[in-house]
């Protein structure tokens, strides 16, 4: 498409702007991390890498992270394992009510974080009568990841069809051959690009967190929260931050890559 | 046919999508070691009836046989068939090599003998020096020769191909049909053929089955079913017919009921020719109204008296080349033997 010299220039601008004001708050963190000032006093009085150390030393901000990961890693690998199976059967097999059933496995990401937080705050406490941990938090952040890892797989499995499922099977594989030789490692991309969104999701969520978590249970966001606030604290807050946001993009980064063939897609 | 147990006998196939029944009552046998092609238009059933042999579909009734084992509730890992399929489904992430072997594989054949042999599968196919490559960096002909091997390679009883040369440019595919009539032969199984190409079926074919609407129309050899053919629909698909109806019967063939004369049989003689004295021979006047260079010979399209349009396929040989008669007044001649007499649809 021809454009002329001032659309272009006209586009160029607004996108500028858009940028500009996405990311430079995230740069202001990023140079708020090494400032010398402890109230995020703008423009920064001097540089020092005090916080970097502090952040790093921070028993608090450590356990944070690794509360995070591990409840990144088990909803994601909870996800991983009943999207593909919800995927199958809501691809391969027809029946009464499939895209109802289709709606309520995307719904969760579309409602309202505090929607779902009450919701199962009032359902582990009240009704099941089970005390808040790390473990009601994995199983809330499950309800979310579950809808990537969905998506992306059923939309591999629409494209693929079953043909080179035939193939495996008109060759003598029996069901769990084919799966393991044929069905997964077609899968293999579309599953990253899900398993890696939805670690992303449960990483730096925080609403749903707030409300299924148990007392002591403290992930990232939540101590940012806690911190942000607190007097000599914010500095800190933005070296947790600035890490927070280098750990976000990756996994984004490698499912975008792996999005030429697979779209990664919430 | 012999009193040899039939590689495939379906008796009273019957498979209903729904409200359609895309395969109505078919009984069929065919032979160990026969080339037998399915022939007819999409929608007509016999890419159904295929994939009820090799299992992938369940029948709604009926029974599919292998020689002699009723194997209708049977997957389709448990027949001893193997398909090639229309896009071929080779595996996209494994090397040729390992397409090819993956029925050894899956058999448990140690990783040697399965290349060993995949190798000679593909060397069967001329295919040798491409056993590294990936699926996605093969031809369409190469591709189709690939998944040849990988469903020969296991040996299995019977060949089922689903139009596989339909993909192929007309060069190629007149060069697989030599090569698939060969590997036949020198496989020495039954290769069950589906196929819209009339051309096809009839050049490859021990026998061929005519459907239509899900029925087998007529069951025959090449040379049967072009000669004989027993019905209006037969007449029409496999190769082209001048068909007449009743009324155009009997006022011109002076028999009653539906008839077909090939384009070949007829004969454009000049208006003034002597009139025929041979047996059985007739003729009617009519105008050209078009004619079409072939290059081995010429259409030429006849509009007789009697309000009949008729097709006449003529060679060009030594003493006949291509000239423009639009508008000639001709005469039309024919022999009686070369009439088809077609069941009419009200017997049907």
């Amino acid at each position: 498409m021809r454009l002329s010299r001032t659309t272009r220039i006209a586009l160029g601008v607004v996108t500028a702007l858009v940028l500009v004001v996405v990311y430079l708050p995230l740069a202001v963190v990023l140079v708020n991390s090494f400032s010398t000032s402890t109230a995020l006093a703008w423009p920064p009085p001097g540089f020092t890498l005090e916080w970097w150390g502090r952040a790093f030393q921070s028993e608090g901000a450590l356990d944070a992270v690794l509360t995070s990961v591990l409840v990144a890693i088990v909803s994601t690998a909870i996800a991983l394992v009943l999207g593909t199976l919800v995927s199958f059967a809501l691809q391969r097999f027809a029946f009464f009510g499939r895209d109802a059933i289709s709606l309520l496995f995307i719904l969760p990401i579309a409602l309202p974080g505090i929607v779902t937080g009450i919701a199962l705050n009032n359902f582990f406490r009240t009704i099941m009568g089970v005390p808040l941990s790390i473990w009601t938090v994995v199983i809330a952040h499950a309800t979310f990841c579950i809808v990537t890892v969905f998506n992306n797989v059923i939309a591999r499995l629409r494209r693929q069809g079953t043909s080179l499922e035939e193939a495996s099977a008109d060759l003598g594989a029996g069901v769990w051959t084919t799966f393991r030789l044929v069905t997964f490692p077609q899968l293999r991309g579309a599953l990253l690009a899900g398993a890696l969104l939805a670690f992303a999701l449960s990483f730096d969520e925080i609403i749903v967190t707030t409300f299924t978590a148990g007392s002591g249970v403290t992930t990232l966001p939540i101590y940012i929260l806690n911190n942000m606030f607190r007097p000599n604290q914010a500095p800190v807050v933005s070296v947790i931050a600035v890490v927070l946001v280098l750990v976000s993009i990756i996994p984004i980064a490698i499912a975008q890559k792996l999005g030429g063939d697979t779209k990664p897609g919430r | 046919m012999s009193d040899a147990v039939p590689a495939i006998r379906l008796r009273g196939l019957t498979k209903d999508f729904g409200s359609v029944t895309a395969v109505d009552h078919v009984d069929l046998e065919i032979a160990a070691g026969e080339f037998f092609s399915m022939l007819g238009p999409s929608g007509s059933g016999k890419t159904t009836v295929l994939r009820l042999i090799a299992g992938f579909e369940q029948p709604t009734e009926g029974v599919v046989e292998l020689f002699g084992r009723d194997v209708s509730g049977k997957a389709p890992f448990d027949r001893d068939v193997n398909t090639v399929f229309q896009d071929y489904a080779l595996f996209p992430h494994l090397s040729v090599l390992d397409n090819v072997g993956y029925g050894l594989r899956v058999r448990g054949v140690r990783k040697r003998e399965r290349d060993e042999r995949a190798r000679a599968a593909l060397a069967s196919v001329r295919l040798d020096g491409l056993a590294d490559r990936k699926p996605a960096q093969l031809s369409g002909g190469q591709r189709q020769r690939v998944a040849l091997a990988r469903a020969t390679v296991v040996q299995p009883k019977a060949l089922l191909l689903d139009e596989p040369l339909g993909a192929l440019d007309l060069k190629l595919r007149e060069q697989m049909q030599v090569e698939l009539k060969q590997i036949q032969r020198d496989l020495g199984i039954t290769f069950i053929f589906v196929t819209h190409d009339q051309e096809e079926a009839l050049t490859l074919s021990d026998r061929v089955a005519v459907f239509h609407d899900g029925r087998i129309e007529q069951l025959g050899t090449p040379q049967e079913l072009y000669e004989q053919p027993a019905t209006k629909f037969v007449a029409d698909f496999v190769g082209t017919s001048n068909l007449f109806d009743a009324e155009r019967s009997s006022a011109l063939l002076g028999r009653t009921g539906v008839h077909s004369i090939r384009p070949e049989k007829l004969v454009v003689a000049p208006a003034d020719a002597t009139a025929p004295t041979g047996d059985g021979e007739r003729t009617a006047a009519g105008t050209v109204v078009e004619t079409i260079y072939l290059g081995t010979g010429n259409r030429v399209v006849v509009d007789l008296d009697g309000g009949a349009r008729v097709s006449v396929l003529e060679q060009n040989d030594r003493h006949r080349t291509f000239v423009d008669r639009r508008g000639e007044r001709v005469l039309v001649v024919w022999h009686d033997a070369d009439v088809v007499p077609l069941s009419s649809p009200l017997i049907e």
